[in-house]
């Protein structure tokens, strides 16, 4: 009986998908319809399908400045979140049997449950009084609060590799960096793709430290824009919607050709919680 | 000898890290801490005034409030996420054509950013459906939800449940994929109910995964703050003005530094109570089960 396909559930989670993609619907259609279209029928496919919309919204809120902005701090909060975090959880795992190490782990872990409003008052103070109101600023943060999470993403990861593996290499005359380097950060590699996947999607879509920490109106990332633009967009509408879709659009470009990976990586990360 | 050396390699690989986790995150967080037993207000002179804000924050009408806001919200989309995520998944698991496809819809509120998401049901609940209402004659939807002190919250629920709902139902199943076929064709044999199989032989073998569910939404809905500000800022008056808002929005510009300091501090405990708690309890139903 379980091996014919169930058509009734099919189509329910069809209707049920709809329901998912509407929001999305919406948005494009409505970004390539003039505002009288979109007054006469907000589900109606545009009669021509302009760009219009899209070349003002790009004009007015310097789309590609945007861009670039999240690119960089998205893809320097990558690297450095894999990078150093990993090390950090590899000489933690590696040395657990030890108090102090033991300790390092259980402060970094237990600042999961520390939520963020508690720190941003005075870290905005901080980070203004040492003058990395900025993308470089954004970026330090993202990686220093990513540790709690990826420490112990990291470590459970790292137990399971044996040490054999390492002390042969030491015996070949390998240092404890070129051991890390060369044999366990190369094991890591499902793990730093879940680690980097989970801060992509994280750095990428994050709105409130970028709202509370960039200070200057250059370095605005693309959800900071939407916000900022917001009371300006509120008499047109359909320059909105291209300004929405040009925000979602490499996000979903990239799901759509990583979906797989995106899925098990978010996935592994929320399992191992 | 050469352990102390590699003592001192480990060392060195950890202090960096730890000296910028201290300064970017435990030292900010002393200060709050520090700053919440004081009449701070973000500039200028302070003085320590004891547990005032403390006691102030348990008498503080807007901040009550947004505790109100904040666990209606929390528990009716928690509960309505699961419920939901949990029928998705429990579809997705069986036979179903364009599995993959669905799969992938399904699990796209996940990676987009909510704010923007937010902006575009924002127009749908303050333009679209109230179109429909007004050109079908339903009054009941003819305006806004948005503008509606009573039911704005509702809304921010329907936004909360889609986004959230697609890590739920990816979590639900990789549940469902533990389960041994063999096992329903047993109860298939002994001539179980769908409804039987689903109480006795599918749901507890998912219910690490239920808790799993339950702790992670209910506490990513207790930080709620992206969805609020893009549907309705915190109004209508301050009807969903949410706890994570409220420290924001009076915490930078309300002059309400050191207060605001003293709630945070409440809204950590919170939390950290709620999730202990719920694991505790639903890990005692596990075991029961």
């Amino acid at each position: 009986m379980r091996n014919k396909t169930n058509y009734i559930t099919t189509i329910l989670l069809m209707l049920g998908s709809v329901f998912i993609l509407f929001p999305v619907f919406i948005t494009v259609i409505n970004a390539f319809k003039t505002p009288a279209e979109t007054a006469q029928s907000i589900l109606a496919l545009p009669s021509v399908w302009t760009f219009d919309n899209f070349k003002t919204a790009i004009e007015m809120t310097n789309f590609f400045n945007a861009f670039a902005n999240s690119a960089y701090v998205t893809f320097f909060t990558v690297i450095f979140t894999i990078l150093s975090n990993s090390l950090v959880a590899y000489a933690i795992a590696r040395n657990l049997h030890r108090k102090a190490f033991k300790f390092l782990y259980f402060y970094l872990v237990s600042a999961m449950f520390v939520p963020f409003p508690i720190i941003m008052l005075p870290i905005v103070k901080q980070m203004s009084a040492i003058g990395l109101m900025n993308l470089n600023g954004l970026i330090i943060l993202y990686v220093v609060y990513g540790l709690a999470f990826n420490t112990f993403l990291y470590t459970g990861y790292v137990k399971t590799i044996p040490k054999e593996l390492e002390e042969a290499a030491i015996v070949d005359g390998c240092s404890k960096w070129g051991v890390f380097w060369r044999i366990i950060f190369p094991i890591l590699s499902p793990m730093n793709a879940t680690v980097g996947i989970l801060t992509a999607l994280w750095a990428w879509n994050d709105f409130l430290l970028p709202l509370v920490i960039l200070s200057d109106q250059g370095d605005r990332t693309l959800p900071l824009v939407q916000y900022v633009f917001q009371s300006q967009f509120a008499t047109n509408y359909n320059l909105a919607f291209a300004s929405y879709l040009m925000a979602l659009l490499p996000m979903l470009v990239v799901y759509l050709f990583l979906q797989r990976r995106i899925i098990s990586g978010v996935t592994q990360g929320a399992i191992k919680s | 000898m050469m352990d102390k050396k590699n003592t001192r390699v480990y060392l060195m690989m950890v202090l960096p890290a730890l000296v910028l986790f201290f300064s970017f995150h435990t030292f900010p967080l002393l200060q709050g801490i520090f700053y919440s037993f004081t009449d701070y207000r973000g500039y200028g002179d302070w003085n320590f005034i004891g547990i005032d804000n403390y006691i102030n924050v348990f008498r503080d009408p807007r901040i009550l409030n947004s505790y109100q806001f904040t666990f209606k919200f929390a528990i009716v989309s928690t509960v309505l996420v699961n419920i939901i995520s949990l029928t998705v998944a429990l579809g997705l698991n069986s036979k179903v054509k364009f599995h993959k496809t669905l799969r992938g819809i399904y699990f796209m509120p996940n990676i987009l950013s909510i704010l923007i998401v937010g902006f575009v049901f924002k127009f749908i609940f303050s333009v679209f459906i109230p179109e429909i209402g007004q050109s079908f004659g339903i009054e009941g939807i003819a305006k806004s939800i948005l503008g509606n002190r009573d039911y704005a919250w509702i809304a921010i629920v329907i936004v909360g449940v889609w986004q959230a709902a697609a890590l739920n139902v990816i979590l639900y199943l990789s549940g469902l994929a533990t389960i041994p076929e063999d096992l329903y064709e047993a109860s298939g044999l002994d001539g179980a109910s769908k409804w039987q199989q689903f109480r006795h032989v599918t749901f507890p073998l998912i219910a690490p995964f239920f808790t799993i569910n339950m702790v992670l939404a209910m506490k990513n809905f207790l930080m709620v703050f992206d969805h609020v500000v893009a549907l309705t800022g915190g109004g209508p008056g301050r009807s969903t003005q949410s706890i994570s808002l409220l420290i924001y929005q009076d915490g930078f510009t309300g002059g309400q530094f050191a207060l605001q300091s003293a709630n945070a501090v409440v809204y950590f405990f919170v939390i950290v109570t709620i999730s202990i708690i719920q694991i505790r309890f639903l890990q005692k139903r596990e075991v029961q089960l």
